[in-house]
This record gives C-alpha cells, sequence and structure tokens, in this order.
C-alpha cells in the first residue's frame, strides 16, 4: 500500500532528496561549488522530467486521496520543469558576475519546484496549502536574493507581504470551505453538490476567497500590483523564473480547483473568472504602453497573457482547459527567449534594462535582433508564429462557450498590446544605433535562444505533438 | 443562560481577520506592524478551522490548524530575515520609504 503510494510520488520523492542532498553537498563543498550544484541541480530536473514522462503512471490519488496523479497534472508538471531547468541555465553567468553566485540559488529553485509539484497534484486543501507555502517561502527568498541591493531586497520585501497576504485570504477561504463541507478532500467537496445542491452562502464566501488568493498567485487583476515591482526589482533571472513556472503551476491549480471540486459551482465562478480575465488583459494592453523599463513591460505583458489564458477557464469546457495548455507551453518558450535575451543586454559589463538601450540593435547584433523581434511578434499573436496558435485555440474555445463579449475584448486588448511589442521592433530596426551590447553572449544562451527562438517561429509546421498532449491532459480533467 | 456557539467563535475569527488586512492596508508607520498583521490573519484561520472542526466532531480541521501554525512560524522567520536584509540596504523599515520602484 505505501509502496504504491511513494511510487506514484516518485518523482517529487527523487526532486526532494536532490535538493536537500545539492544542499548538503553545498554547505560542505561551500560557495566555490554554486557552478557544480547548479549543473547537478539542472540534472535533477532532467531526471524527474524523464521520471514523469517515461514509465506510464497509472491514474491515482495516493495517500488517501490528499494528492492526484493524472494526465493534466502530469503536463503541467514538465512544463514546470522545463521553466526551472532554463532560468537556471540562463542565471549561470549572471549570478558569477553580479556577484551572487551562492549554492543556495539553485536549491532555492528546486525547493520551490517540489513545491509547484505538489500544488499541480493536490487533490485536498491542506495538501494544496502545504505546496503552495513551499512555493512561496522559496520564491520570497529567491526575490530578495541579492541581497546587497536595494531593489532586490525591496523586491522581495514587496513579494513576502503581498503573498502572505494572499496565503490568508486562501485559507480563510479554506477554512470557510471546509466549515461547510465538512471536508477538505476535493473530491469529498464534489460529492456535496452532487447530494443537497442547496450550495450556502458561507460556501460561496469560502470560494470567493479561495480564488483571491489563488488570483493573487497567478498575478490577474485586480491583485497584480506586485507584479511589476517584484519583475523590476528582482534579478533578471530571477525574473524570467518567476514568469515562467510558478505562473503555470498557480494556474494549473486554479483550474483543478474550479473545475474538480468546484465545477458543481460553475454558475458562480464562472462571473469571477470573466471580470478576472477582463480586468486582467485589458490592464496588460494598456499599462504596459508607456514602461521605459522591460522587465516592468514583460510584467504588464505577462498580466495581460494570463487574462488570455483565463479565458479559457471561463469556458468550463474541455476545449477550453486544452487550449489553456496550449498557451502556457507557447507561453514559457516566448517567455523564457525573451529573457534569455534580457539577460544578454549588456553594456561595458553592466546590465541595461532600458527599452530605449535596444535602438538599432539590428545593426550591432542583428542575430539577437532577429530572435527578439521573433518573439516580440509572437507574443503580439502575429501569424503564423506559435503566439497566434495560442490565441486562437483560447478564442475557439470561447466561441464554442458562447463567451462572445469576452472573445471580443480578447481580440481589441491583444490589438492594442501589439503597438508596445510592435514598438520593441520599431527601436531595433528603424532607430538610430546606440552603444552595442556586450559579446560574446555565451553558448548556454545561443542554445536556449535558438532553442525557443525556433520552438516560436516553427510551431505551425508540427503542431501535432503539443495540441495533442494538451488536449489528452485536458481530458483527464473531465471523467466520463 | 448565554451559550456560547459556532457562530460566536465565526464572528471572533472574522473580526480578528478583517483587523489584519486593514492594518497591512492602513499602517503607514512600520513594517513590523504588517508582520504582526499577517499573524493575526493566520491565527483568525485557525479559530475558524477548530470551532469548525469541534463543530462537526471531524479531526482534520484540526490537523490543519496544526499545519497552519507550522508554515506561519516559517513564513515569520523568513519576513524578519527579508526585513533584516531590507533594512541594511536603506536604513528604515518605515512603510513609506519602500518606494524604490512605483507600482
Amino acid at each position: 500500500m505505501i509502496t504504491a503510494d511513494l511510487m506514484a510520488i516518485l518523482p517529487e520523492l527523487f526532486l526532494a532528496c536532490a535538493a536537500i542532498a545539492l544542499l548538503m553537498l553545498g554547505v560542505f563543498r561551500g560557495n566555490g561549488s554554486t557552478q557544480l550544484v547548479s549543473s547537478l541541480s539542472v540534472m535533477a530536473l532532467v531526471v524527474t522530467f524523464a521520471l514523469i514522462l517515461l514509465p506510464a503512471r497509472p491514474e491515482s490519488s495516493p495517500f488517501d486521496g490528499l494528492l492526484t496523479i493524472d494526465g493534466f497534472g502530469d503536463f503541467m508538471k514538465l512544463l514546470v520543469m522545463i521553466g526551472t531547468g532554463v532560468s537556471i541555465i540562463i542565471s549561470q553567468r549572471f549570478i558569477q558576475r553580479e556577484d551572487m553566485a551562492r549554492f543556495e540559488f539553485p536549491v532555492l529553485m528546486l525547493f520551490a519546484t517540489v513545491g509547484m509539484m505538489a500544488m499541480i497534484s493536490a487533490n485536498d486543501l491542506i495538501a494544496l496549502y502545504m505546496g503552495l507555502e513551499l512555493q512561496s517561502l522559496s520564491l520570497y527568498v529567491v526575490a530578495a536574493f541579492r541581497r546587497d541591493n536595494l531593489r532586490s531586497s525591496e523586491a522581495g520585501l514587496k513579494y513576502f507581504v503581498l503573498g502572505a497576504l494572499s496565503s490568508g485570504m486562501l485559507l480563510y477561504g479554506s477554512s470557510m470551505i471546509y466549515g461547510f463541507t465538512g471536508t477538505t478532500n476535493f473530491d469529498g467537496i464534489a460529492r456535496v453538490f452532487e447530494i443537497d445542491g442547496g450550495v450556502s452562502i458561507g460556501l460561496i464566501v469560502g470560494l470567493v476567497f479561495l480564488c483571491a488568493g489563488l488570483a493573487f498567485k497567478v498575478s490577474a487583476v485586480p491583485f497584480h500590483m506586485w507584479t511589476p515591482d517584484v519583475y523590476e526589482g528582482a534579478p533578471t533571472p530571477v525574473t524570467a523564473f518567476f514568469a515562467t513556472a510558478p505562473k503555470i503551476a498557480a494556474m494549473a491549480l486554479f483550474i483543478r480547483v474550479l473545475i474538480e471540486p468546484f465545477g458543481g459551482l460553475f454558475d458562480q465562478w464562472q462571473q469571477i473568472v470573466v471580470a478576472v480575465s477582463i480586468g486582467s488583459m485589458v490592464l496588460g494592453a494598456f499599462a504596459a504602453i508607456n514602461q521605459t523599463n522591460i522587465k516592468r513591460l514583460m510584467a504588464y505583458s505577462s498580466i495581460g497573457h494570463i487574462g488570455y489564458a483565463l479565458i479559457g477557464l471561463a469556458s468550463g469546457t474541455e476545449g477550453g482547459i486544452s487550449g489553456i495548455a496550449i498557451y502556457l507551453t507557447i507561453y514559457i518558450f516566448m517567455n523564457l527567449g525573451t529573457f534569455a535575451c534580457i539577460l544578454c543586454m549588456r553594456q561595458k559589463d553592466r546590465m541595461v534594462e532600458g527599452i530605449d538601450d535596444l535602438k538599432g540593435l539590428s545593426k550591432t547584433n542583428p542575430m539577437m535582433a532577429l530572435v527578439l523581434a521573433i518573439f516580440m511578434f509572437s507574443m503580439a499573436g502575429i501569424p503564423p508564429l506559435a503566439g497566434f496558435f495560442g490565441k486562437l485555440y483560447i478564442f475557439l474555445a470561447a466561441i464554442d462557450a458562447q463567451l462572445y463579449t469576452l472573445a471580443v475584448i480578447g481580440v481589441l486588448t491583444s490589438v492594442v498590446g501589439a503597438f508596445y511589442y510592435l514598438r520593441i521592433i520599431k527601436l531595433m530596426y528603424f532607430d538610430e544605433p546606440s552603444e552595442a551590447f556586450d559579446t560574446p553572449i555565451g553558448s548556454e544562451m545561443k542554445a536556449v535562444l535558438v532553442i525557443t527562438g525556433v520552438f516560436t517561429l516553427l510551431f505551425f509546421v508540427v503542431p501535432g505533438p503539443v495540441v495533442e498532449s494538451a488536449a489528452a491532459a485536458a481530458a483527464t480533467l473531465f471523467p466520463g | 443562560m448565554f451559550e456560547i456557539g459556532l457562530e460566536h467563535y465565526l464572528s471572533v475569527a472574522a473580526i480578528l481577520f478583517t483587523l489584519g488586512i486593514f492594518g497591512i492596508f492602513l499602517n503607514r508607520k512600520n513594517v513590523i506592524i504588517i508582520l504582526m498583521s499577517i499573524e493575526l490573519m493566520l491565527l483568525a484561520v485557525n479559530i475558524n478551522l477548530v470551532a469548525f472542526s469541534t463543530h462537526l466532531g471531524d479531526l482534520v480541521g484540526q490537523i490543519f490548524a496544526i499545519f497552519v501554525l507550522t508554515v506561519a512560524a516559517a513564513e515569520a522567520a523568513i519576513g524578519l530575515a527579508i526585513l533584516v536584509v531590507y533594512f541594511r540596504n536603506r536604513g528604515s523599515i518605515a512603510v513609506e520609504d519602500i518606494n524604490m520602484m512605483k507600482g
């Protein structure tokens, strides 16, 4: 019995043990071993990736239904692995140069990843809370990792205060749900709606608090206010990490909580998700226009992208969820590539973050300008790049669910959003060059840029694998 | 005689929780007060959980409360550590001084 349970969570178990072992290695060998610990962390992630992917694990609910192992969770976990792994790879040079090469850095990212995996697999309010906190506590520290830097520590402090506030709201919601259903188990909560159908007001209050807490974690409007500050202040590889892995995990959790236990309250939560989605799309499109710092711009861009992903959730259908899965896959590739470009923005051995510093990049560094232009076109949603297909599947699901207003607002805001993406391309290709960026940029950066760039550019040639596995993942959420 | 029931506990918890939220948003003086407000929110949740647990005759709520206590301790430790790092860089922990980046 216990062996079967442990086998079911083998990837999580392996990653947790690897993180602890690497922590001990770092303690015994000192900060000189940062490079080694980082490489081993990436290898641990690769092994975990293989453990999720290779042995076909049966669907199960180990530990008396505290967790659930299914295709949806596996798909999201693979995305999280990619996000964390690539973030660690692109952070290497940065942490050496910026004098923050301490071995805790990759280890904390691994612990955060274990937390994310627990979140994605959570099938109980207690497991949900523990996974979320393991992730958040690690992320607070990573955000403030440059401890001699005022902006980084301010980012950490802001993230901590607002993150703790959101955890508090989520917990208050959980306690109400527990009180009014008598169980913390997701299957048990779902059964409550089958039996009496009479939904108490306390349960709705609990659901609203829970949604508020989760909206905080995915940084959806009106709980987005931490995002621009934290993205701007945190060290750039940390921002790359924040923009990818935790977003995926929180989004997966949001989907699971609303679809599985609260599927019976669809009419109630659909209104919340629609409002949050419209707010995020509009804010993401308009607030980014005046930004001068590229990390801040990416923060607003990610708020907008979350808004689009939430359209799929608002539709509440299998097509909508598979649309989100496709959207998030494309989103993390675009984001990792863009942040790899931002990490290459160095002049005279110093990081620069201004959008104006990109002026004339096509003349000083044509390859990087080309790759960044691909990402910007893709984020703007211009066919035939990957970002267009992400939006396409989401909007199709919205039309199928007859959410016409939502789809129209989505298309309009993506036109507005195209303005600031295209402005970056205009700066790179039609303005006079400013100072050139430092070269060479390092082989691992080149590899990341090429892989993410090729994925974004050629997604339309072979969309099959991603689309099919996303559809299969979404199908496991809707049994029968 | 006057009997103390579930709703009284829930009211106390709701009041404490609201006080915690207002403590975070209305306080302009000191970040330590924010940390105390966060703690207040989590403890309000614990009152809720334990009250529901006895009312339902189900132990899960009390187990949940113990998990929350543990995590709250870890959270406070990390919060104070970040606050110390911030104080070293800024020389102040007044809330209105946390304004390097405008949001």
